[in-house]
């Protein structure tokens, strides 16, 4: 598998075993192949994934924690023909960033949003996280995520199919190559959209955080199918380009 | 003819590509250490290989490449 | 457009804005500063700009971040409570080096505090109300002509030197009428925005819009260099008014509104025969700290004069370094200051009570 274009030749800070790698690959395999390097703008968000900006070889920006679908806002208004994405983890997204993912995909936003589903903050030191399963132990959940003071794991894909705004949203996974292939037309054809003017787009990857799961990488795969996906279904949730996935 | 690539220095040692081998020939290189500092992933065995680029796809660090000399290309396939 | 038209101060900074060039405005509704999105959404779709009112002041401003960062003039307003929640954006945007321009037309405070003119957010505005080594220029008009001026040249020096500007007034400034002419925009020649994220088109390397450095070494580089930048702006850049200072006894300092209703005291009190003249800084950063400074010689007293609890007499007292006693009056809460009132604190330092 030779390395994409759009990629940057080097090492990544990612941890053995983290699915960010795999995640970036299948970023940058969708720009080639929608041969857009050069008209793409991508977004940083904070959390492991805040060093993206140089990972990739296109024009980014490095948002504020949970902002970046209001940079790529400001930065798509401007340029609309480019391709605009960021790329967020679930605590970026899905707590602090709520807000402004809701209203990207309210406003009907034609740019796209590469969300990494791992059930913890990763670059904290692996605290409880909005997607944190129930019964889950992290930093912060010591004895298992409680639902009676601590709620319920938020379904983000589920919650955006309920918006008007949203054009695209798939929940897909990085644990296996079969999931891994999926993932990949999933992440193409959100940029597709976004470059045929659909409208927003959010493609969610369940992700594996072995560091903080206290888990082996091998472990940590067989922990995501065994927990995450069940919770998480994996599927096209929103679809207005009528086409199947 | 496939043949497995790995770009030794890049690996972490985090072994998903040994799960995902369906002739189970990528191994881990236990008498070597990369400038890393891990065990790196590599395939001795090389005349097994069927070149279906499964621990590519699965390699979060880009490490291995396979070159299959066959009618398609492991990049088309995957 | 040169004849002069009656305008309100909010309506005409959104015009000014717009014939400087800026095209991109992010907002969101907030009293006393409603004017400035309402002209913004009627006039952006008729000179192919963006209106968009945000979720919130803190999307907003990382809205303007994001399209500031993309190379387009760009701007936000808003009012003391969503100024705060602009400060992190506003730090980012700092950090970054992006230009763009913040209006700020402040109400009494703290908390969600009144709808009323004041001078309370002098301290956030000047002194980095958001996190880390930064600063922001911040220039305070007096009247609506001079709003329009600033506002328009707010953008130049965004552009010149990569900063966020502010335009800081104040609720009557916002609301009042008053005549003002456009006069034609002459730009500075700017450097080119090079650095934008703009998609590199095939002609260059990628840029990167960040303020992240986790090597110390190389973040302390970064501030230093910009640190020299604010130096050559504190150089360049100071603007003030100075009036009737050559024989003063007491230098009066206001700037914006109150800087009108100092005048007025001011010239009650010279047809008493007290000797009084007034420093009225336009630029709030870079601060006119030279010419107070100098006027410390021959001045006997300063007498700083704010609708705050007194916030920008400290930068007064920092130019005139102890060298002559420097008083202050204000008024808080959106309470406006007399111009009886002041003079009447004029008399009293001349009278040795203060």
């Amino acid at each position: 598998m030779a390395r994409p274009k759009a990629l940057v030749d080097m090492s990544q800070h990612y941890c053995p075993g983290c699915t960010h790698g795999i995640i970036h690959r299948l970023i940058a395999e969708a720009i080639d192949t929608l041969d857009i390097q050069d008209r793409t703008i991508g977004v940083a968000s904070v959390g492991c994934s805040v060093f993206t900006y140089k990972y990739f070889d296109c024009d980014m920006q490095q948002a504020a924690h949970g902002r970046a679908p209001s940079a790529a806002t400001g930065i798509k208004r401007v340029h609309p023909d480019t391709l605009v994405f960021t790329y967020q983890g679930d605590g970026d997204l899905a707590a602090i960033g709520t807000a402004e993912m809701l209203h990207a995909a309210i406003r009907g936003e034609n740019i796209t949003i590469i969300f990494v589903n791992n059930a913890i903050y990763g670059m904290t030191g692996g605290q409880m996280a909005p997607t944190t399963l129930v019964g889950q132990v992290t930093q912060t959940s010591p004895y298992g995520r409680q639902i009676e003071t601590q709620g319920y794991p938020m379904k983000v894909s589920e919650t955006l199919a309920t918006i008007e705004g949203a054009a695209y949203i798939e929940r897909v996974s990085v644990d296996s190559v079969k999931h891994i292939k999926a993932a990949k037309k999933a992440v193409e054809k959100a940029f597709r959209y976004q470059m045929e003017g659909k409208g927003f787009s959010l493609v969610e990857l369940l992700s594996t955080c072995p560091t903080n799961w206290g888990l082996s990488p091998i472990e940590a795969t067989d922990w995501l199918r065994e927990n995450m996906l069940p919770h998480y279904p994996l599927g096209v949730y929103k679809d207005k380009g009528g086409e199947q996935a | 003819m496939a043949k497995v690539i790995f770009d030794e220095d890049r690996c972490k040692g985090c072994e998903l590509c040994t799960t995902v081998c369906p002739k189970k020939i990528v191994v881990m290189a236990e008498d070597r250490i990369n400038i890393k500092g891990f065990h790196p992933a590599q395939v001795i065995e090389q005349d097994k290989c069927i070149g279906c680029g499964f621990c590519a796809i699965i390699c979060p660090d880009l490490v291995i490449e396979v070159e299959n000399k066959g009618a398609k290309t492991c990049r088309k396939e995957c | 457009m040169s004849e002069r038209v009656l305008m309100k101060g909010n309506e005409a900074i959104a015009e000014a804005a717009i014939q400087a060039g800026c095209r991109y405005f992010f907002g969101y509704p907030i009293t006393p500063q409603n004017e400035i999105p309402a002209y913004m959404s009627k006039r952006m779709p008729k000179v192919d700009g963006v209106y968009l009112q945000a979720e919130s002041e803190v999307s907003a401003i990382n809205m303007v971040y994001g399209a500031a960062g993309a190379g387009a003039r760009v701007m936000t307003s808003s009012s003391g409570p969503g100024i705060s929640l602009k400060q992190e954006g506003i730090s980012y945007i700092a950090g970054s080096e992006l230009p763009c321009l913040i209006v700020n037309i402040v109400r009494g405070g703290p908390g969600l505090g009144g709808i009323q003119p004041a001078q309370s957010d002098y301290f956030q505005s000047v002194k980095g109300g958001g996190h880390g080594d930064y600063r922001l220029v911040v220039l305070a008009p007096s009247t609506v002509q001079e709003a329009v001026d600033l506002t328009m040249e707010a953008f130049d020096i965004g552009d010149m030197y990569r900063i966020p500007v502010m335009v800081l007034g104040d609720g009557m400034l916002g609301q009042m009428m008053e005549p003002v002419e456009f006069k034609p925009f002459q730009g500075r020649a700017l450097p080119a925005k090079d650095w934008a994220t703009t998609g590199t088109r095939g002609k260059r390397k990628r840029n990167i819009v960040n303020s992240l450095y986790i090597e110390p070494q190389a973040l302390e580089e970064k501030n230093l260099a910009r640190l020299e930048k604010y130096r050559q702006i504190e150089q360049r850049e100071v603007k003030y008014e100075m009036q009737d200072c050559d024989d003063a006894d007491i230098v009066l300092v206001a700037y914006g509104t109150t800087a009108r209703i100092v005048k007025s005291a001011m010239k009650a009190a010279r047809r008493e025969g007290l000797k009084v003249g007034i420093v009225r800084p336009i630029t709030l950063w870079p601060f006119p700290a030279a010419v107070l400074h100098n006027l410390a010689e021959t001045a006997k007293a300063f007498l700083t004069v704010e609708m705050s609890m007194g916030q920008m007499v400290e930068d007064v007292k920092l130019a005139v370094n102890g060298v002559k006693p420097v008083y202050f009056y204000g008024r808080t809460g959106g309470m406006v200051p007399a111009p009886a009132d002041i003079l009447e604190e004029i008399k009293k330092i001349y009278g040795g009570e203060k």
